[in-house]
């Protein structure tokens, strides 16, 4: 290496930095956080003309009826409603978790619900007028709104219905109800808290046209 | 007054050479996480709130229904409208949307696909009740109503 070398020459990186500032800014601003969350709902197959109507004898006592007029009033078991949201989760919890009159399946149901939830069932429920118990046709909640019912209060309720059925498979596993909503079902243990959550305990929601 | 001499050598500067690497790193989080959208929503979308929320795992099943209030009222007038893609459609044209929609999946995935319904909270049940019924004829009974997370007082 001789001694009087010359400098090599250079691409000035000075304003390197305000180059990529105007980029930033531009995916910045052009930038919209996908939001790809929402409630999930089944709707029922299309009705078919050739099979018959079935006609399924439900006693009262065994659904829990929500109805929302076009003025966005509630009502609840037929009982104007004017609380909140989160007392309406209350209801349909206590509801669904009544044992008045359990089937041997219901009473299965019963003995695998954690001490917490018994002391909850014996505190709130055992309402011969309400739910047999949570097995399947034995409490349903039914919802029907009119065709002028608010969206929002629509999302709501059906909002605060799914809360009461996470709730109770939530704490029947011991977890809380973000947790149990976080529960990655490709995972072999979750998938199996998952169903151990739900067993005998269907989520019976029924959504009733508007009309 | 007694004098003090600062013949401190360090330099007062924040040395800048870095600063491009850090514009770099959040230039390229942005370039990667950001999702061009490809549809102009024309309609409000004012998105309402619940707890109860999941989330999609499968994106690529997503065919998405707008549904709200016009924003260029003068020329659709205020009646809520439902858009698909980047046209407003009446309720007839949704078992042929929902029916290309499902010729771009796999066979064995047509059965999975999932309608995201971003409505606006201003928007009544009857256009929703609608827009099911014909989700029922066209056998896409996958729907998720698009929420916001709405955070607990």
């Amino acid at each position: 290496m001789s001694r009087g070398k010359k400098k090599l020459p250079e691409v000035s990186s000075g304003s390197m930095a305000d180059i990529a500032f105007l980029l930033l800014i531009f995916f910045l601003v052009t930038t919209t956080i996908a939001n790809d969350k929402g409630i999930l709902l089944r709707l029922p197959p299309p009705p078919d003309p050739l099979q018959e109507q079935l006609d399924i004898k439900i006693p009262d006592r065994n659904i829990f009826t929500i109805l929302a007029n076009s003025k966005d009033k509630l009502l609840v078991e037929g009982e104007p409603f004017e609380g909140s949201m989160d007392e309406l989760k209350e209801d349909v919890k206590k509801f669904i978790l009544n044992f008045g009159k359990p089937t041997p399946e219901g009473i299965e149901v019963y003995n695998s619900l954690p001490p917490k939830m018994k002391a909850f069932v014996n505190a709130n429920g055992r309402d011969p007028e309400s739910s047999d118990d949570p097995t399947s046709l034995k409490s349903i909640v039914s919802f029907k709104s009119a065709r002028g019912t608010s969206y929002d209060l629509y999302v709501g309720i059906l909002d605060a219905m799914n809360a009461a059925y996470n709730e109770v498979y939530a704490s029947r596993v011991g977890i809380t109800t973000e947790e149990w909503l976080g529960l990655d079902r490709s995972n072999s243990l979750q998938k199996e808290m998952y169903n151990r959550g739900r067993s005998g305990i269907p989520r019976a929601i029924s959504i009733a046209e508007p009309d | 007054m007694p004098k003090f001499k600062k013949n401190s050598n360090t330099s007062q500067d924040i040395p800048t050479a870095a600063l491009p690497d850090i514009i770099f790193m959040l230039l390229f989080f942005f370039m990667v996480t950001t999702v061009m959208r490809e549809t102009d929503i024309m309609v409000k979308q004012q998105i309402p709130r619940a707890t109860q929320l999941t989330k999609i795992e499968r994106k690529s099943l997503v065919s998405y229904i707008y549904v709200g209030e016009p924003k260029n009222v003068v020329l659709y007038g205020s009646e809520p409208k439902i858009q698909i893609n980047d046209v407003f459609i009446t309720e007839d044209d949704i078992v042929g949307f929902v029916n290309t929609e499902k010729d771009k999946l796999d066979e064995v995935e047509r059965d999975q696909i999932t309608m995201s319904m971003k409505v606006d909270v201003d928007v009544k049940m009857g256009i929703i009740s609608d827009v099911q019924q014909e989700l029922r004829k066209a056998n896409a009974l996958k729907i998720l109503y698009s929420t916001i997370k709405r955070v607990a007082e």
